[in-house]
């Protein structure tokens, strides 16, 4: 069983996030990055499979020199390998984009040994879209499920995968044959914290630098110029306003459940 | 030789993320129910605390890992709470290492695979109600019967001696007289559960409510022969050589104790307000401020030179004296630091200081133990004073 898992490094969301006043990308030198939390949960689930039958996890990114360390991170939990796409033309990248690029990755992964499964986070925590799965998934010709809170693989390579899909009012239950590509919530398991002997395992694992050049693909496709979305204008968000009070005129119950439903709190 | 290994940091941001998830969001609630979070332990294995400094094959990091690391981990456990950092300390220096050292295989393997696993806890049992700083006072007395051992007496503040996952108390007793009629002390297991080992209630402490600490009494407590740890009449020299690594890792429970202080007091300095400006404009907060900086830069430099020590030590190229002459100057300091820096951090707080919502309150009480465990203060200088040849 061959898994891939993509994971993005974003910057710190405990941190204060802003962007660049030149281009209006994400700020990634003055803060702070990391593995993104919604892909540790990729990562867990890519090992908990492995380590219930066997195969090997590859980690894969695409970004900035810094990115290495989401690779590093998700070594340090038990992955076997990492690819690392680093390209300065990638730089400004929208989702289609980051989408090819990945894409192609993860095609030249399976060169050497077919890939039966990609496994991503349901949204990065940064750009939290969450359209990159289903992109990828269609550029690979893969059955995409998305948003597994649950996931079962049966027959192991040839086999499907199993997945729940949690939504307000129902659970679905849908099946997908391998190879596939599943994205997972945060619901789907707990991750691991690397142990002492992961990080040191972590620095003999093979990690492989690819540029755009490697994977055949042409800058202009790529890049805040190819872009199909790009960020107009941002603002700091207005500092949070009073919260509202309710006076209780004998009907302060029903207000409070008007609001609470209203809301969709309950 | 001024920063530590990149593997160190790696590790150190990894305990640091865990302690800032599974402890932080928990403890002021353990801490206000003296709750022992038995559940933690494991975790704490799994990430491979346990085993810093125990060889492979008993579940350890082996050669891979180093009393430095066992260092990092303290201090960034103790950083978020200092209870559960001496529960690994102790877990450690007091549970595994006497085993590790003095054990036979048979008792390694019997003891050691669990232990590090975080399945099981360790306690050290040395002191007595009257005999602390003069351990040799000891009165717990071992009188062989046949194949068995029979001891009676009593212990006193033994920690991680009572939770629901200790497995071996070890403990010091007299086994007999040298034939220059000094008492001879030797070291003993003691498996929890054995009849005639009852341990006390829990006591009321100032501080550290999180940690498990016990008195122990035995009363014709009978265990067989084979659980002598080491050679009989050396427990007591076992003991103190175990007592050295203890003392480099309490002083690692210092520095995170102090860099706490620093961090949350340099925090509340920026942002409380008083007389419209905040507190930290006016030199009386600030000037401390920086005391506390300077105390946790030496407090970390002193420990981290012993635990260097303690490693090249390990590979034979620094002497004991010199290891046991930089960890009592490591202790004595970090400790009495972290003292200060809980009076500095309670006094920049107010009275949110003297208030338990505030995590500085809870070191304030934690701190004063630092100076006591592992070898009191004054104990520590007559310690450094031999060391440079004074008369003892
Ligand atoms: C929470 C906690 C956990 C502990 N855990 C353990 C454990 O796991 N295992 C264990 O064996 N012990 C443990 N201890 C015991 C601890 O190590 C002792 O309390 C400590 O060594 C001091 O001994 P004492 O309490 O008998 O004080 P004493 O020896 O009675 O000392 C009282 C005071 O006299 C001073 N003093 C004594 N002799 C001299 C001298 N010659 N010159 C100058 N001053 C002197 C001391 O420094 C101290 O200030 C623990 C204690 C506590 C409070």
């Amino acid at each position: 069983m061959n898994i891939v898992v993509c994971v993005k490094y974003v910057p710190d969301a405990q941190a204060e996030r802003t962007f660049n006043a030149s281009d209006n990308t994400t700020d990634r030198d003055n803060v702070d990055g990391l593995l993104s939390e919604l892909d540790e949960y990729a990562v867990e689930e890519a090992l908990k499979i492995v380590e219930a039958g066997e195969g090997e996890v590859t980690v894969l990114t695409v970004g900035p020199a810094q990115a290495a360390d989401a690779i590093k991170k998700a070594l340090q939990m038990g992955a076997h390998k990492g690819v690392h796409v680093d390209d300065d033309a990638i730089h400004g990248s929208d989702a289609v984009a980051t989408s090819l690029v990945l894409a192609e990755a993860i095609k030249k992964i399976g060169n050497e040994a077919p890939v039966d499964l990609v496994v991503t986070g349901m949204a990065s925590t940064d750009g939290t879209m969450g359209v990159v799965p289903t992109m990828l998934a269609e550029r690979l010709g893969l059955p995409a499920v998305t948003f597994a809170s649950e996931l079962t693989i049966d027959g192991g390579a040839g086999g499907t995968a199993t997945i729940h899909r949690d939504g307000d009012a129902s659970t679905q239950t849908i099946t997908a044959t391998l190879p596939a590509l599943v994205s997972v919530t945060d619901q789907i398991n707990e991750p691991r914290y690397p142990s002492f002997k992961g990080i040191m395992a972590a620095k003999k694992k093979p990690v492989e630098k690819w540029a755009l050049a490697d994977l055949g693909i042409d800058p202009s496709q790529v890049g805040l110029d190819a872009a199909w979305t790009k960020v107009e204008a941002f603002a700091a968000r207005p500092p949070r306003s009073q919260g509202e009070i309710v006076p209780d005129e004998g009907d302060g119950g029903r207000k409070l459940a008007a609001f609470l439903t209203e809301h969709k709190f309950v | 030789m001024f920063e530590l290994s990149q593997d160190h940091e790696d590790f150190r941001a990894v305990v640091r993320d865990f302690a800032e998830n599974e402890v932080a969001p928990n403890i002021a609630k353990w801490d206000a129910a003296s709750y022992f979070p038995t559940d933690l332990v494991p975790k704490m294995g799994e990430l491979g605390l346990f085993g810093l400094v125990v060889p492979e094959e008993y579940g350890g990091a082996g050669e891979s890992g180093d009393f430095t690391s066992l260092c990092v981990a303290i201090e960034e456990l103790g950083r978020v709470d200092q209870s559960i950092g001496i529960t690994l300390s102790a877990g450690v220096g007091l549970g595994i290492n006497p085993i590790l050292t003095y054990g036979t295989e048979e008792q390694k393997q019997r003891f050691l695979p669990d232990l590090v696993a975080g399945r099981t806890l360790a306690g050290f049992g040395l002191t007595e109600p009257e005999a602390g700083s003069d351990a040799a006072a000891s009165r717990t007395r071992a009188v062989r019967d046949g194949d068995e051992w029979v001891i009676d007496g009593a212990k006193a503040f033994i920690t991680n001696s009572g939770t629901e996952i200790t497995s071996v108390v070890t403990v010091t007793a007299r086994t007999g007289t040298t034939a220059a009629g000094a008492p001879e002390i030797s070291a003993i297991m003691v498996p929890a559960g054995t009849p005639g080992f009852i341990v006390e209630p829990a006591y009321h402490k100032l501080g550290w409510h999180v940690s498990d600490t016990h008195g122990l009494t035995f009363e014709a407590c009978r265990v067989p022969i084979d659980n002598m740890l080491g050679e009989p009449g050396q427990g007591f020299k076992q003991f103190l050589k175990t007592l050295d690594d203890g003392r480099i890792a309490i002083s690692a429970l210092a520095v995170g104790c102090a860099q706490a202080c620093l961090e949350l007091a340099t925090d509340y300095a920026k942002t409380r307000i008083a007389f419209g400006r905040p507190i930290g404009v006016n030199q009386g907060v600030s000037f401390q401020l920086a005391d506390l900086a300077v105390m946790v830069e030496g407090a970390r430099l002193l420990t981290y030179k012993a635990a260097w020590l303690k490693d090249e030590l390990h590979a034979g190229r620094r002497s004991v004296a010199e290891v046991k002459h930089a960890a009592s100057i490591a202790k004595l300091y970090s400790t009495e630091a972290a003292v200060s820096a809980t009076r500095i951090a309670t006094q920049v707080f107010g009275g949110n200081g003297f208030m338990e919502e505030y995590p500085v309150a809870r070191f304030y009480r934690d701190a004063k133990i630092l100076e006591i465990g592992e070898g009191t203060s004054e104990v520590q200088r007559m310690l450094i004073a031999r060391g440079l040849g004074l008369p003892a």
